[in-house]
């Protein structure tokens, strides 16, 4: 009955902190950018061995069951440390498959997935039907939003690292697929991301309304853990800031001692604490509606359809919140460094980037905030 | 980790939802920053009072019902929710109280408690002075030892309340010689009918008496009612500052209270295409919710045993800037309605827009302005060097 993480889960954190401030990141990022995901993938085994991955899956298939608030805090870790690949698609895919619950897939991928060998893309055109060579058409279920990035031209959104995954899910219509193929890659601003729209044929592992349904789910999951990542990078992002302007000196005293600086790096850490409870709400709702641990006492009860809706409210809430704090806080770190922070050799500028692309990644500001006022029940 | 309450907890709320539904007058009260309006709140404190709902996290023996913090959060998300006026004691019971319960003594305790829980003390502050507003350790207002207490002198400013209030309480200089501005303080509490005081109320933004200038000519208070040792009021005062920047002033039942009002207004009345405006009610509930959850993960660490320090600067930001963008986005939903004031019969929703958008520009200024939260910020929380102001 206690809104904190407990001392596990918080040594969990720890351990995660640790291993990634001793692995070199920063390296595997750059080496990612131009396909070489050898250091990237290295990084992902020891992830996996510590159990991250293992949180999005079943005990049957080698997991230890979906843990959303454990996720959030491995993904704080995964954005602070700016850890490279389709974390937050391949976590997304085990929930999609945990949801869906059909034995074939669920034994083809989630343990291979839980032991940290496989790499999923994860793409869901949102009722749209997209013909096999990428071409647009509608199913006509009118749902609206292309959380993943639709680029426009109604030719599905991108899938992250599709190039690089061992396998793409793709969610077209109410058809799963495993897809076969790819458009040409396209860079991200982040250099970490490298996107590709998939190809919409390829093997059908599943269809019907409880595709759309688990996929609805995952991509809930998808949203929550980027926003979650964006809370890592952003406390990234303003600690390096702060070590920098407490030694940088001007007019013979440390930067940090001017008002104007230190009132903007307070600001951001405001955006950050504040943001930090929603994503941790999110992961709260999350695991109550999956009903991987107990919620009670709402004061409206919010069953089934509802349920799903105010879950959703308060991913989105998180989404923004977290979105917005880690731009803010790049731009901030940007700023109070100066020429320095513009650079492309300065590795403060691998977050700044993130923090961009973060913030449209699985539901822009914009989405994320109509989603928080839709849906008949109240939010709170 | 885990947002669910207690059952008993969940009785609490029910026992102070029925009542709240039985009690709350239907239509609101004047304005509190009125004669009228200030004796008609003093009522409903005597109202709530009787019945044990004035001072809910306060020790049963002063009018309380010992509730814990979940508690409290609760009664105020409930209080609020249910449009029940606002707390004309609130200086008292957020300021002054916890002051008490941390260096008052037993005497002390059990003579101002129950009167202020039951509204018939309600108190104000006098913490600044024409010439120590936020640098508060500058000023200059006197106490000087007299027989069987102490004689203050000068003048007082900002005081919230005490245009109509009984009683104030302050810090004054009673060591001149203290090597240090903020050594040689004492806190005192005095009355405002005692001779040698004067109140010259102060009209606020829009010209009410919200707040009073106070000249003090050698104002007679017996020791009885000095807080802590005389010379240490500094320490005193500070010692429970962050109840008046924390989630103890402004509880986020609030704020989750507006925001859905917030909310039923833009169904009712805007645009569903002005998607500008949707994006700001909708920020307005995310920064609702982000305060409750924020609240609650403080209250979960205080019942460990943390203290939040700092943090409660945190608080002081985000609530104060969070309320003035949710009434500014209300009062822009309203259209051409969303000028009038809240005197005006025709202000939407009995004026209560109109009245808390004046009421929230007040927030950034009160209780040691944004920017000296974030001077503790920066200081404190994130380690940056002390700076020039």
């Amino acid at each position: 009955m206690t809104f904190l993480l407990d001392d596990e889960q918080r040594e969990f954190g720890r351990t995660l902190d640790r291993m990634l401030g001793a692995a070199d990141i920063a390296g595997a990022v750059r080496a990612w950018a131009v396909d070489d995901t050898g250091p990237g993938r290295k990084v992902w085994q020891r992830l996996a061995d510590l159990g991250v991955f293992a949180l999005a899956v079943p005990e049957e298939h080698a997991g230890s069951g979906f843990l959303p608030v454990e996720l959030a805090v491995a993904f704080v870790e995964l954005g602070r440390h700016g850890v490279p690949g389709p974390v937050v698609e391949t976590v997304a895919a085990a929930a999609l498959l945990r949801r869906l619950g059909d034995p074939a897939p669920s034994a083809r991928w989630l343990p291979g997935i839980a032991t940290g060998g496989h790499l999923v893309s994860y793409a869901d055109t949102y009722g749209e039907t997209v013909g096999t060579d990428g071409t647009a058409g509608t199913d006509g279920t009118g749902e609206g939003g292309h959380p993943g990035g639709d680029a426009g031209g109604g030719r599905g959104p991108y899938a992250l690292d599709a190039h690089t995954a061992d396998t793409t899910f793709v969610v077209a219509g109410d058809r799963l697929l495993s897809a076969t193929g790819h458009g040409p890659v396209q860079p991200s601003l982040d250099p970490a991301r490298r996107l590709a729209r998939p190809a919409y044929g390829g093997e059908v592992l599943a269809s019907g309304p409880a595709v759309r349904a688990a996929s609805r789910h995952a991509v809930d999951v998808a949203a929550s853990l980027t926003a979650a990542q964006a809370l890592g990078a952003g406390r990234r992002l303003l600690a390096d800031t702060v070590t920098y302007v407490r030694q940088r000196k001007q007019f013979g005293v440390a930067v940090g001692s001017f008002q104007a600086v230190r009132h903007r790096l307070a600001d951001a850490l405001v955006a950050l604490e504040f943001a930090q409870p929603l994503v941790f709400g999110a992961a709260v709702a999350l695991a109550a509606e999956t009903g991987a641990d107990g919620q009670r006492g709402r004061l409206v009860a919010t069953e089934g359809a509802g349920r799903a809706a105010a879950v959703r409210r308060e991913v989105a809430a998180a989404k923004v919140a977290a979105g917005e704090a880690a731009y803010g806080a790049a731009r901030a770190a940007l700023q109070l460094h100066g020429a320095i922070g513009y650079t492309d050799e300065l590795d403060l500028s691998l977050w700044i980037r993130k923090a961009r692309a973060l913030r449209t990644a699985w539901g822009t500001p914009s989405e994320c905030r109509a989603r928080v006022l839709t849906g008949q029940d109240i939010f709170y | 980790m885990d947002l669910g309450h207690a059952p008993q907890d969940e009785e609490f709320r029910y026992a102070a939802r029925s009542w709240l539904a039985a009690r709350v007058p239907g239509t609101p009260l004047p304005s509190l920053e009125t004669a009228e309006g200030f004796a008609a709140h003093r009522e409903w404190e005597r109202t709530l009072a009787a019945d044990r709902w004035s001072v809910v996290s306060w020790p049963e023996e002063y009018g309380g019902r010992g509730a814990s913090l979940a508690r409290w959060l609760i009664f105020e998300e409930e209080y609020y929710a249910a449009q029940a006026p606002g707390r004309v004691s609130q200086n008292g019971i957020s300021l002054l109280a916890p002051t008490l319960f941390a260096h008052g003594s037993p005497a002390q305790l059990a003579r101002v408690l129950p009167p202020m829980a039951s509204g018939e003390v309600i108190w104000a502050q006098a913490w600044s002075e024409p010439e120590a507003g936020s640098d508060l350790a500058a000023l200059r207002s006197t106490a000087v030892r007299t027989a069987g207490g102490w004689l203050l002198s000068g003048q007082k400013t900002w005081s919230s309340r005490a245009a109509f209030a009984d009683r104030a309480f302050g810090l004054f200089r009673s060591h001149p010689d203290a090597d240090r501005p903020h050594r040689g303080l004492t806190y005192l509490m005095f009355d405002l009918a005692a001779p040698g005081v004067t109140v010259r109320p102060i009209g606020r933004l829009d010209g009410k008496p919200a707040f009073a200038e106070l000249f003090l000519d050698e104002v007679f208070v017996p020791d009885e009612d000095v807080i802590g040792e005389p010379g240490q009021g500094w320490r005193v005062a500070m010692s429970t500052a962050g109840n008046e920047r924390g989630l103890t002033l402004r509880s986020p039942g609030r704020f989750t209270a507006s925001a859905d009002r917030l909310v039923a207004l833009w169904r009712q009345r805007a645009d569903p295409a002005d998607t500008a405006l949707r994006d700001r009610v909708a920020d307005a509930v995310i920064g609702a919710r982000a305060y409750h959850l924020f609240a609650r993960a403080g209250a979960a660490r205080l019942a460990t045993g943390d203290d939040l320090g700092a943090e409660s600067s945190l608080n002081k930001i985000f609530w104060s800037e969070l309320d003035i963008a949710l009434h500014e986005t209300a009062l822009d939903l309203l259209g051409a309605a969303g000028e009038l004031a809240d005197s005006a019969d025709e202000a939407p929703d009995h004026g209560s827009w109109a009245a808390g958008w004046t009421f929230a520009l007040a927030g950034p200024i009160y209780a040691g302005t944004n920017e000296i939260q974030r001077d503790i910020i920066a200081e404190r929380l994130l380690g940056l060097p002390k700076g020039r102001r």
